[in-house]
């Protein structure tokens, strides 16, 4: 209280909290379902035909299975039934929108609004199975072929796995010092806590033949056709790189920053402290991405942070369960408002933000416009998260849609030898466990072509 | 206001609930918690005769089995009859009696078979001015093995010489406890009338293996790796019990004999249906161990408010009215057709209906209509068989509905007769009862 009449410290700066603060902010959101509590949740499931809920997987992994096996007391055996059909079914089960993919479809929701916590669910088997270190899965006997994957995230590392099951080597050719991909660097840190994307990757790579080459960036280190030459095949699996901007006055203002890089930089801190934040922030768009810069903003003891979003909240991207999680923590959501300008004040180090100017929207036939009536958020920290870019450099050779490499359903892309899934594809959706499902998809369409091509020509009679 | 006040072979309790022989009915102590609770009476548990008591195990005594949120359904033990010195019993049971007159107290009896034995502990009984004695021959496990209990109850002509004893050297009403451990309940229940006793109670526990230890293969529960069989009961056996009651009940060489229902009785529903089937009362032991006797508040006011609503008056309104309609299967009427309903607008699509009916009954369920999870019955298909029904998760949702006489049974392509016509007369039975030409 002696900070009274003061306020918070001005501008962007570290240490705006106590220390024990800090890690507390930063604690796992949803600490593990003990025994009991997964005992007790796990009674509630109804193991559905067919069930709703494994259809709404993306991974189609066999849920009310796995729900039974907790419940007869059984956790090693639920977690080898998620592994079967997501290697990565331990982020997923903490990263995953539950509550628009399978707890959705709960039957549960229809009949007394709470679903089975599915996600919770999930993360009970694969901890447990993850901490006593049971491998499922064994490789088949060496093929003598080498497949390139680009890219450790999801996809990737999802593709590597299944392919290593098939007897096939594996070498990841990883951009950055660590593989994970956004699991390592793109979650809010209080999702993934304990360096458990790091951990998932040596759990996911000890299945052996996996290599993971990391500082090794396509159209930099090494070009595609480098890849078609040296490698009986390749995935791509590479993350989206660019980074939307707005382009209005003032986005070159110190203080303006990429959400992305902030939340990046969040996860690879061991010490939140000496992480500068402002004490007035500003978030621009309506994201997952922008949630989780902004709730992360308030949690390293922003004062103010508001989320300005240009049009009204049924349009987040967000899901109503990271919305309200955002408001819980004392963001604020403002809806109808777009960025006109951000506003600068001179500095003992130069230009920096003072505030954003914002135009009210509307929506007019269809179309969104600016009403023309204006107003002023001051802040000192303004971060962009209104969407990320797939960068495509050196892939002149392949067929694009959107903006993304085009694939056929197996994962192909329009050059042979090469396939691909995850954010870098057309149909891509932005979620984990989609990436999962392509990467583990194609690769089992690279391993039926590299066992075709390894049959002898059938004679001609 | 329901008058639920309970006078059963003489013995006069504020309402049908009493505790039975156990654990909980032991010592004073016990009892007077219940009778602050508000049980209307209580079999103290078992007395045994003059001597050093029986010993108990040191280990553990009781199993169970759990349903969803580990909700017991089904405990069993290994306790044998009281281990306390008999004159302490007795000195406690004339003390409670005395303070609580308007409650019952009926004294459970386990001797052994022998003439003197039972002539010897009837008057030190008598003397606490008790309301009555139970003949326990029941007990599955432990006294068995010494001739007592389930060992006497299985065999009709000891029931009967006994209870003849206890008519001859006491004036108090004799209750003779059964074990369900027998073929036919018809058998006993009939030797202890014929030996003259006043009412019978049943069931007592059923000899059971609660489950095996995985790790170390010991039965549960288990004894220093050793386990031996118990006596099972609580909410699993309730379906059990009310058909020996039903049988008892409706038995033309038993009828119109008193019963005192025990049975997995956990709610006030649980006890109406006793009452319904034949029971003069009910008596109530693992409820009460798993909730503590706080239950007996939900039970007296849910069997009031029900006998309110229904406009019953007193207990003789509710008991045996469903006597008349328990039946042997060769009566129930053929022409009675009913098909299950799925109500749309409450099902939840979890699909176990269909399920249920694919992989193990009739097909008569769908799955997808046009393209769509939709779960309907097909009468066509349906045979009413009423699975469905019990493997729904919403209370309701699914029901059967009886096809009115003169509608088409899409099954058979034939009209519902209106006629009643049973397995006796039915043609293709080659005993059926031939009209005369």
């Amino acid at each position: 209280m002696e900070r009274l009449g003061n306020g918070p410290k001005a501008g962007i700066e570290a240490g705006r909290l106590a220390a024990t603060d800090y890690e507390a902010n930063f604690a796992d959101l949803h600490p593990r379902l003990d025994r009991h509590e997964a005992l007790v949740e796990s009674d509630r499931c109804y193991f559905c035909y067919d069930a709703p809920c494994m259809t709404a997987c993306p991974t189609s992994i066999d849920i009310p299975l796995f729900i039974r096996q907790i419940q007869t007391g059984n956790p090693i055996g639920s977690a080898k039934t998620i592994f079967d059909q997501n290697i990565l079914g331990g982020m997923c089960a903490r990263v995953c929108p539950t509550e628009t993919l399978c707890e959705q479809a709960c039957v549960r929701n229809t009949a007394e609004d709470k679903p089975v916590e599915i996600g919770k669910l999930q993360r009970y088997s694969t901890d447990i199975a993850m901490e006593q270190g049971r491998q499922f899965y064994s490789r088949k006997a060496p093929t003598g072929k080498t497949v390139a994957v680009v890219g450790a995230g999801p996809a990737g590392l999802a593709a590597a796995h299944r392919l290593a099951m098939h007897g096939h080597s594996v070498v990841i050719l990883e951009a950055r010092e660590k593989a994970g991909g956004l699991n390592e660097y793109g979650i809010a840190t209080y999702k993934a806590v304990d360096d458990f994307a790091a951990r998932e990757v040596d759990y996911v790579t000890a299945i052996g033949g996996i290599e993971i080459r990391n500082g090794q960036a396509l159209g930099r280190d090494f070009s595609l056709s480098d890849l078609t030459a040296q490698y009986d095949a390749v995935f791509l699996g590479m993350g989206l790189a660019g980074v939307n901007g707005l382009g209005i006055e003032g986005e070159t203002l110190t203080g303006v920053e990429d959400a992305v890089d902030f939340i990046a930089a969040l996860r690879q801190a061991k010490d939140k402290s000496v992480l500068p934040i402002g004490r007035r922030v500003v978030v621009l768009g309506g994201g997952m991405t922008a949630i989780d810069a902004a709730i992360q903003s308030k949690l390293l003891g922003a004062e103010e942070v508001t989320i300005c979003y240009r049009r009204g909240k049924e349009n987040m991207n967000a899901s109503p369960y990271e919305q309200d999680l955002a408001t819980a923590n004392g963001v604020i959501i403002r809806h109808w408002l777009a960025p006109k300008s951000i506003i600068g004040k001179d500095g003992p180090n130069g230009a920096h933000v003072a505030g954003i100017e914002v135009e009210y929207t509307a929506m007019r036939d269809g179309k969104l416009i600016g009403t023309g009536e204006t107003g002023v958020i001051a802040a000192d920290q303004i971060f962009k998260a209104i969407g990320q870019t797939f960068s495509a450099s050196g892939l002149d050779a392949l067929q694009f849609e959107k903006g993304k490499i085009s694939v056929d359903p197996e994962g192909r892309t329009s050059l042979e030898g090469v396939w691909a899934g995850g954010d870098c594809i057309g149909t891509g959706e932005d979620l984990t466990v989609s990436a999962v499902a392509q990467g583990r998809d194609a690769a089992e369409n690279i391993a039926k072509a590299l066992a075709a091509a390894a049959q002898p020509a059938t004679a001609v009679a | 206001m329901a008058d639920i006040r309970n006078n059963f072979v003489g013995i006069k309790s504020p309402n049908p609930f009493w505790l039975a022989s156990a654990p909980p009915t032991d010592k004073a102590y016990n009892v007077e918690r219940a009778f602050k609770a508000g049980w209307g009476g209580v079999v103290w548990k078992t007395l045994g005769e003059e001597g050093p008591p029986v010993v108990n195990v040191n280990g553990p005594r009781y199993g169970a089995i759990w349903g969803a949120d580990r909700r017991l359904l089904g405990l069993n033990n290994i306790e044998l009859i009281t281990d306390r010195d008999l004159y302490t019993n007795l000195r406690e049971m004339k003390e409670v009696k005395k303070k609580w007159p308007d409650r019952a107290i009926v004294a459970s009896i386990m001797v052994p078979c022998e003439e003197q034995a039972w002539k010897a502990i009837l008057p030190l009984v008598e003397e606490t001015e008790v309301d009555g004695i139970e003949l326990n021959f029941g007990c599955p496990h432990g006294m068995s093995e010494r001739g007592m209990g389930s060992a006497v109850g299985q065999v009709p002509e000891y029931i009967e010489m006994v209870v003849r004893w206890c008519k001859q050297y006491t004036r108090m009403p004799v209750i003779t406890k059964l074990t369900p451990n027998i073929s036919d309940i018809r058998h006993p229940a009939r030797a202890a009338k014929r030996g003259g006793t006043d009412a019978v109670s049943l069931i007592n526990t059923i000899s059971s293996i609660i489950s095996v230890d995985l790790d170390t293969f010991s039965p549960n529960p288990s004894v220093g790796g050793k386990g031996s069989h118990g006596g099972y009961c609580g909410p699993a056996v309730k379906p059990i019990a009310l058909n020996m009651v039903a049988e008892i009940a409706r038995d033309p060489e038993t009828y119109g004999l008193p019963i005192s229902g025990i049975g997995g009785i956990t709610t006030w529903r649980d006890a109406a249906e006793f009452l319904a089937l034949g029971a003069g009362n009910v008596q109530v032991c693992t409820a009460a161990m798993t909730y503590g006797f706080k239950i007996v508040e939900e039970m007296i006011t849910g069997l009031s408010d029900w006998m309110d609503e229904k406009g019953h008056r007193s207990l003789d309104d509710v008991i045996c009215r469903a006597v008349p309609n328990v039946t042997d299967w060769q009566y129930l009427n053929l022409n009675y057709i009913a098909k299950a309903h799925i109500d749309q607008d409450a099902c939840i699509k979890c699909g176990r209906c269909h399920i249920a009916c694919e992989d193990t009954s009739h097909q008569a369920i769908t799955s997808m209509v046009d393209g769509v999870r939709h779960f309907e019955v097909m009468e066509e298909e349906c045979v009413g068989c009423n699975l469905c029904v019990n493997v729904c998760p919403v209370e309701n949702c699914i029901t059967m509905e009886a096809l009115p006489a003169g509608d088409l049974d899409k099954r058979t392509g034939k009209v519902v007769d209106p006629t009643y016509a049973n397995w006796t007369q039915h043609p293709n039975n080659p005993m059926a009862r031939q009209a005369a030409e």
